[in-house]
């Protein structure tokens, strides 16, 4: 049938080893060093995957230092399967993500002050300091949150690709969650509705291969993402996701199945956290050798080289891209130092859409 | 009118006024709902709009909440509040809380509706009162008609509110009669009690189940020569607690009825709210007549022995009358 899963593939090798990049052959005309996307996608791709990295580091500063409290998630290791994907969608498609969101929503639009600003508990936050790190929200640029149980995002996502085709609109949602999410019932309900009624919703497995400490092989009796779309006739993809190209090609491809055919699509993009599951998990559960053997794939490093061998930027671009940035991560973490706090008021405010006594 | 068919007006009225109101839930459509609350809904307003979803609470419930970030108003049928609890994720978790923790960004106006408490010999499971748990959370409103007017009025007002609605039904007053207005615009706002009885000596708060219950005993009473007032909340979150106050006020003495259990429940709030406002026109202690504390038991003497009846309440009003 046309939306059976076209490039699945059995890998039952060392689930928590070091990634290897897929073996067959991409659906892509694109060959691995050719470039198909304009130099301006480029730049900008690689620009955001810098941001998210260069803020996640402010965050940890700021985090020791006490100016973020609670849980802080951070991002840094996975940074072109957020920015890959998102890159494929329209400025009117909906994202809906984890408590691991900073990337996300940095790559969907909301601004580094309003996200820093957030994290700091302020007014000016992106939630108002309601949410907090968990709960980023920015209606203007449709990203629908920051979800912090386990798989709870993806029924929700599924409810908005549900109205995006209720409303007839060819909008699509994206929902990411990690690979411990996928043990949980949400998932499993959720992808059967969503081919049972055809919903235009890509559903983004991100396998950094952890769930907290608990390893995939320890919490998954059968480690390959991708394949189980086949219990919902589900299309699905691998995804080398510390390839931001090859993310963006595979969501595009999942994109224009919903578009089109209204049909969902499950992507497993296989990546590496290289933090702790939040600031305060030391990781003791792996190796510094294994943390090192991933971090020698940096996604950002390749794409770095990826574009340099072909000629897109040069190494002068790369210092200016990293200066522009440093400047917007500094003046971020200012904005949100000297913003008000939330107003003691506020507390009882937005309970209610419409209150009553 | 019966409640049953009260409720399906509301339904097909609100269906018809609004493109975005859409119904899911487990056998609304084909089938015309378990309890035919939804008969004649598919055929009417089709499968786009009346769709008969699997088995799958958690995620019928939090695909109907993400519709509502983005516009829709769906009402999501649990073919009972029993269902609901596999539910209590996205109700609580997502519902509840998606407009305070986005700042005021995303309402969810959605309705979750169905029969709750107990029915006739269902047992364990399928018996339960669970209004004390989505009470008690901040974000939503939690609604339990006791007539078929109320019923249509406040099942119309549910689903024109911006916010998340529990409204929870009775399995065994669907086929309950009584006036209900056909007049399209007619809405009864949430957060208003009603009077369904007016008397001097003792205040009966009841609902849902209770209320019948309740005006059968006031009958009894007022033969006896104690006449009751019986206020019915209707909404139970927010609750409209000035009514039974400014009534304790005058009668003094309070029995709040309920058929769920009595820990931690929906009447031991409004008797703390009472000791909290009106202690001092109190001429006896509060009490409560609820359902048993156990689980309910199947066989019919047991299961009646757990649920509040007419001598029960009786013999409460007249505990607090020192009679």
């Amino acid at each position: 049938m046309s939306s059976r899963p076209s490039e699945q593939r059995n890998r039952n090798s060392g689930a928590a080893g070091v990634l290897e990049p897929p073996k067959t052959k991409s659906q892509s005309s694109a060959q691995p060093n050719q470039l198909t996307e304009d130099r301006e996608t480029l730049v900008k791709m690689f620009r955001q995957m810098l941001l998210i990295r260069r803020f996640e580091e402010k965050c940890a500063e700021a985090y020791s230092l006490g100016k973020i409290g609670g849980f802080c998630h951070l991002y840094i290791g996975q940074e072109a399967v957020c920015v890959g994907s998102i890159s494929a969608l329209r400025e009117d498609d909906y994202v809906l993500t984890s408590y691991r969101e900073h990337g996300q929503a940095l790559a969907k639009g909301i601004s580094a002050d309003a996200i820093m600003a957030e994290l700091y508990g302020k007014a000016t936050g992106c939630s108002r300091g309601k949410g907090g790190s968990m709960h980023l929200f920015d209606k203007d640029v449709n990203f629908l949150g920051g979800h912090a149980i386990v798989g709870g995002q993806i029924p929700l996502a599924t409810g908005v690709a549900f109205a995006a085709k209720y409303q007839e609109t060819d909008r699509v949602a994206l929902c990411y969650f990690g690979e411990a999410a996928v043990n949980q019932g949400a998932f499993h309900e959720s992808l059967n509705m969503a081919q049972l009624w055809k919903l235009p919703c890509i559903y983004i497995c991100e396998n950094n291969m952890y769930g907290m400490g608990t390893s995939l092989e320890r919490a998954m009796s059968f480690s390959d993402v991708a394949q189980k779309s086949c219990a919902y006739e589900m299309a699905s993809e691998f995804v080398d996701g510390m390839d931001v190209l090859a993310m963006r090609r595979a969501t595009e491809r999942a994109v224009k199945r919903a578009r089109e055919e209204s049909l969902p699509t499950l992507l497993e993009a296989r990546t590496y956290r290289y933090m702790g599951h939040s600031m305060s998990d030391p990781g003791n559960y792996r190796t510094r050798a294994e943390i090192e053997k991933h971090q020698e794939r940096d996604p950002i490093k390749t794409f770095a080289n990826q574009l340099k061998e072909t000629q897109v930027i040069s190494d002068d671009d790369i210092a200016q891209i990293e200066k522009e940035i440093k400047e917007e991560v500094e003046h971020a973490a200012r904005f949100a130092d000297e913003s008000p706090l939330p107003d003691p008021n506020e507390l009882y405010t937005d309970v209610y859409a419409n209150p009553l006594k | 009118m019966t409640m049953r068919d009260a409720l399906n007006l509301a339904l097909k009225e609100e269906l018809a006024r609004d493109k975005s109101v859409f119904l899911m839930g487990e056998e609304v459509a084909e089938y015309q709902g378990a309890y035919k609350v939804t008969r004649g809904l598919l055929e009417e307003f089709g499968p786009k709009r009346v769709i008969d979803t699997p088995i799958t609470e958690l995620g019928f419930a939090g695909l109907g909440v993400g519709a509502a970030m983005v516009g829709l108003r769906p009402i999501v049928e649990f073919m009972t509040f029993n269902f609901s609890i596999l539910a209590t994720d996205q109700i609580i978790n997502s519902a509840a809380k998606m407009l305070y923790m986005s700042g005021g960004q995303f309402k969810i106006p959605i309705v979750f509706r169905g029969p709750s408490g107990s029915a006739f010999q269902v047992s364990s499971q399928h018996s339960q009162a669970i209004e004390s748990w989505y009470a008690y959370f901040p974000g939503l409103k939690v609604v339990m008609p006791s007539t078929p007017a109320d019923a249509k009025g406040l099942l119309k007002s549910a689903i024109r509110d911006d916010d998340p609605v529990i409204f929870m039904e009775q399995e065994r007053m669907y086929g309950m009669k009584g006036e209900v207005p056909e007049d399209e615009d007619f809405t009864i706002p949430l957060g208003v009690a009603d009077i369904k009885r007016e008397g001097k000596d003792v205040t009966i708060v009841a609902r849902s189940l209770t209320v019948p219950t309740a005006l059968k005993a006031a009958e009894e009473l007022e033969k006896q020569g104690v006449s009751c007032e019986v206020i019915d909340p209707r909404t139970i979150r927010p609750l409209d607690i000035d009514t039974i106050v400014e009534s304790v006020k005058k009668t003094n003495r309070v029995v709040i009825a309920e058929e769920s259990h009595p820990f931690c429940g929906v009447a031991a709030e409004i008797s703390a709210e009472i000791n909290e406002r009106a202690f001092d026109y109190l001429d006896a202690p509060v009490k409560r007549v609820s359902g048993a504390d156990v689980p309910m038991p199947y066989a019919k003497n047991l299961e009646q022995l757990a649920i509040p009846d007419v001598e029960r309440i009786i013999a409460a009003v007249r505990d607090v009358s020192y009679l």
